[in-house]
């Protein structure tokens, strides 16, 4: 069956892409598709049913070299699962959107087909995600990796008309090589010191990893932590986290559905995937993970000041989904890999929700996405602004404080805000929820000005918008059924008490502790609510067991679940209060007061520009690196290619050997004298040669 | 007394002088025929000296050999010689460079 899954989008790759000449564009689009919702089904039935226990499925022996040994083998435990229903999922459904999406596009003309190649694109990536997602070594990892980074710059590039998305998917290539090389490194590391890829001998050989010293750069350190960190480095590059991150906003050149798949739900969340998937290695790796923390919170907060003043509505939520990818990075970095699953998971639900609205009204506005351009949608496209509503409520954590009911995002987020605190990591909280406060106002910016006020814009366009087809209201319907009942429904395995998520992960609990204390094992799952008193208390439960043995691992003095759900009110009140706060501050701004955005930007002219520039990232890594890199580039190109080889070559070609042959060739002056002079002295020669050394001698 | 040496200078200079003949003749084939002659037969004295010399007859029969065979020669050379000049019109060395690289 996990074969099957794995599998099946590969095989609707391969006929769509080579076949769809044969069998048409129509049944090409049908099989990716069924073949798609085939894989979902049965990644459903594998999530439902799987009780725990890691299984290995042997697929092929794949490298036999030496001491690098290892098979081509499915690992399938609770994150696999989790990663399978989110990949497969997504995907089926990006599928049947963009059959509508897709229909007609102006940049292939009347009869350009374009169509089978898109979904042989999709399809292809959505093989090489369960590729990484299943992998039980990392060089199988590595593979996947790199496959959905051709297929991100495939579909980037998809419109490859354009030069604006050409650049882009280069931009994505180029910057995904940056962390990749990380990635690559921290392999290379790993299996240096472990002798090994498998992820069994690399969670078994971690602890003692801690206690080893690597050299690297000329500097010894320690070897848990500098293979942490390069692995990270891999992450930041495929999750855009800061420094790594200027590819994802320009990754939205490519078509909607793309983005809704590759750069929201699935391929920038294998990062977190890959930190969580190393669970055992990461505990083991303070420093590195407080690095992790710093990193996800700072570009939590930066892609959310950034999403403050970007009108185009794409890249909108592109910035929400690296803001939201930070929150992730920020749960692993405080060792609570469980929370990071569960926001994926539910972020996967309302993004890609979020990213098909967006298709939905760019489709019906006619491939128009500046907001400028929107508002007043409501009523033109009622079912897309409702699934936009859902998805906002969603994104913006809406529930109701101090329960376990609300949309999904209120659920995932409010656990990785209370694991920052609990985590100690004071720098992560507050940025966490300055951030949520920002989510809120953007996402609900968003709404406003597309959905409420007044049509601006070209006035052809707005009599003409209208609703989408089914296919396209019908995974914005599914979407919007897992953005609302995906965080309630699946709490308590990903955040509840220990014993919950213990029994999810199949993590074995420890001893409980020689007093005989275990009254946290029967408390409700009430928020943490009823153990608010006792925090930091001795008698909680922890994890146990060996690294590598469930699908993630906590060292036993890691409290942080325990410590988040002892968090004190206020900690848990504060992302819903932020998100408030940020939601009246939208209201006031784009409805109540629709010029005040206008004014506080010409007011505030340095810092609307700073933000509106995305921090001069860009241009400051243009100045940096690009333009250097060119420099050299055209430098090597000019003098090292053009003079130094090429000119090599032009040199010895057109001027040494014909100066040669011009001298050869006046010693060939036809007359038969010159031959027998040259003979003559030849003999001479030769003669006296003979005659001063004795010749035969 | 006449000694070897001094057969040996002749034929040396005789051989010298056809080489000169040969290179710095720039106007009649024919004066480049009669220089290699001229070196055939210094090198026949070298011959007929050094058999004098070592009492043996095999050089002087040799020398006979030498003298056939420029005998032919000069005959093929001369008949060549008519042939180019009904072609070319001309018998001046320097026009002859149809081997010019």
């Amino acid at each position: 069956m996990e074969i099957t899954i794995l599998f099946a989008p590969l095989i609707g790759a391969l006929v769509a892409g080579f076949g769809w000449k044969i069998i048409g564009e129509a049944a090409a689009q049908w099989i990716t598709t069924g073949l798609l919702f085939l894989a979902a089904a049965l990644s459903w039935v594998v999530f439902l049913t799987f009780d725990g226990p890691t299984e290995q499925i042997q697929i092929l022996r794949f490298i036999e070299s030496g001491t690098l040994s290892t098979d081509w083998s499915i690992r399938l435990d609770r994150i696999t699962a989790i990663m399978l229903i989110v990949v497969t999922t997504v995907s089926a459904l990006v599928h049947l959107y963009s059959f509508g999406y897709m229909a007609h596009d102006e940049n292939f003309g009347e009869d350009g087909k374009y169509k089978a190649r898109f979904f042989a694109y999709l399809s292809f990536f959505t093989f090489a995600m369960l590729m990484l997602v299943t992998s039980d070594n990392l060089v199988q990892m590595f593979f996947g990796w790199e496959g959905v980074g051709v297929a991100s710059y495939l579909l980037i590039g998809f419109y490859y008309r354009k030069p604006s998305a050409n650049a882009a998917a280069i931009k994505a290539f180029v910057v995904n090589r940056v962390g990749d090389f990380g990635f690559a490194l921290g392999i290379f590391a790993l299996f240096m010191m472990t002798d090994s890829i498998r992820f069994d001998d690399i969670f078994a050989a971690a602890p003692d990893l801690a206690d080893q010293t690597i050299s690297f750069l000329w500097t010894d350190w320690n070897a848990a932590n500098l293979i942490a960190f390069l692995l990270f480095i891999g992450a930041m590059g495929k999750s855009a986290q800061l420094f790594l991150h200027t590819w994802l906003p320009d990754a939205m050149e490519g078509p909607t559905p793309v983005s809704a798949l590759i750069h929201a739900a699935t391929m920038v969340t294998a990062g977190v995937f890959l930190v969580s998937r190393m669970s055992p290695l990461m505990e083991y790796a303070p420093e590195a993970m407080m690095f992790v923390t710093v990193i996800g919170a700072t570009t939590a907060f930066f892609a959310a000041t950034v999403g403050l003043v970007q009108t185009d509505i794409k890249r909108v939520i592109a910035y929400s989904t690296c803001s939201q990818l930070g929150y992730m990075f920020v749960a692993v970095g405080v060792g609570m890999y469980s929370a990071a699953m569960f926001h994926l998971f539910t972020h996967a639900f309302f993004k890609a929700m979020l990213f098909l609205g967006a298709g939905s009204v760019i489709h019906a506005m006619h491939h128009e996405q500046d907001m400028n351009n929107y508002g007043g949608l409501r009523k033109k496209i009622p079912y897309t602004f409702w699934a936009m509503m859902i998805g906002t409520l969603a994104i913006t954590g809406v529930g109701i404080p101090l329960t376990y009911y609300g949309f999904a995002g209120f659920l995932s987020k409010d656990a990785i805000i209370e694991s920052a605190w609990a985590g100690g990591s004071m720098y992560g909280f507050w940025l966490l929820v300055v951030a949520a406060a920002m989510t809120s106002f953007y996402s609900w910016r968003l709404m406003f000005m597309t959905f409420y006020g007044t049509p601006r814009g070209n006035k052809h366009t707005h009599e003409h918008a209208h609703e989408s087809p089914w296919t396209m209201l019908v995974p914005l319907g599914v979407l919007a059924l897992g953005a609302i009942f995906a965080g309630m429904l699946w709490i308590k395995p990903f955040f509840g008490d220990y014993k919950y998520v213990a029994a999810f992960y199949d993590i074995p609990l420890a001893e409980v502790a020689a007093d005989g204390d275990t009254h946290s094992d029967g408390a409700e799952v009430s928020h943490g609510a009823a153990k608010g008193d006792d925090k930091g208390g001795e008698s909680h439960d922890a994890f146990g067991g060996q690294p590598g043995e469930g699908a993630l691992y906590f060292r036993p003095d890691n409290t942080v679940l325990g410590d988040a759900h002892a968090a004190p009110k206020w900690v848990k009140l504060s992302p819903f209060i932020a998100m408030v706060f940020g939601f009246i501050m939208a209201v006031w701004f784009y409805i109540w007061n629709p010029t005040l955005p206008g004014r506080l930007a010409a007011n505030q002219q340095p810092l609307y520009q700073f933000l509106l520039n995305k921090w001069y990232f860009d241009e400051i890594y243009d100045v940096i690196f690009v333009r250097p890199i060119k420099a050299l580039g055209r430098f090597l190109w000019k003098r090292g290619d053009g003079k130094v080889i090429d000119g090599t070559l032009n040199g010895i070609a057109m001027g040494i050997i014909p100066f040669f042959t011009r001298l050869a060739g006046k010693a060939q002056s036809g007359y038969i004298f010159t031959y027998a002079f040259a003979m003559v002295i030849g003999i001479a020669v030769l003669i006296t040669w003979m005659t001063m050394t004795g010749g035969s001698k | 007394m006449i000694g070897l040496e001094h057969y040996l200078t002749v034929a040396a200079t005789l051989f010298v002088i056809g080489i000169f003949g040969l290179f710095l003749n720039r106007k009649n084939v024919i004066i480049l025929l009669m220089s290699i002659e001229l070196m055939l037969l210094a090198v026949n004295i070298n011959f007929v000296a050094f058999s004098s010399f070592l009492g043996d007859l095999v050089g002087q029969v040799y020398t006979l050999f030498v003298l056939t065979v420029a005998a032919a020669e000069a005959a093929i050379g001369l008949a060549i010689l008519v042939c180019f000049f009904r072609n070319r019109g001309t018998i001046a060395v320097e026009d002859v460079n149809v081997m010019k690289g």
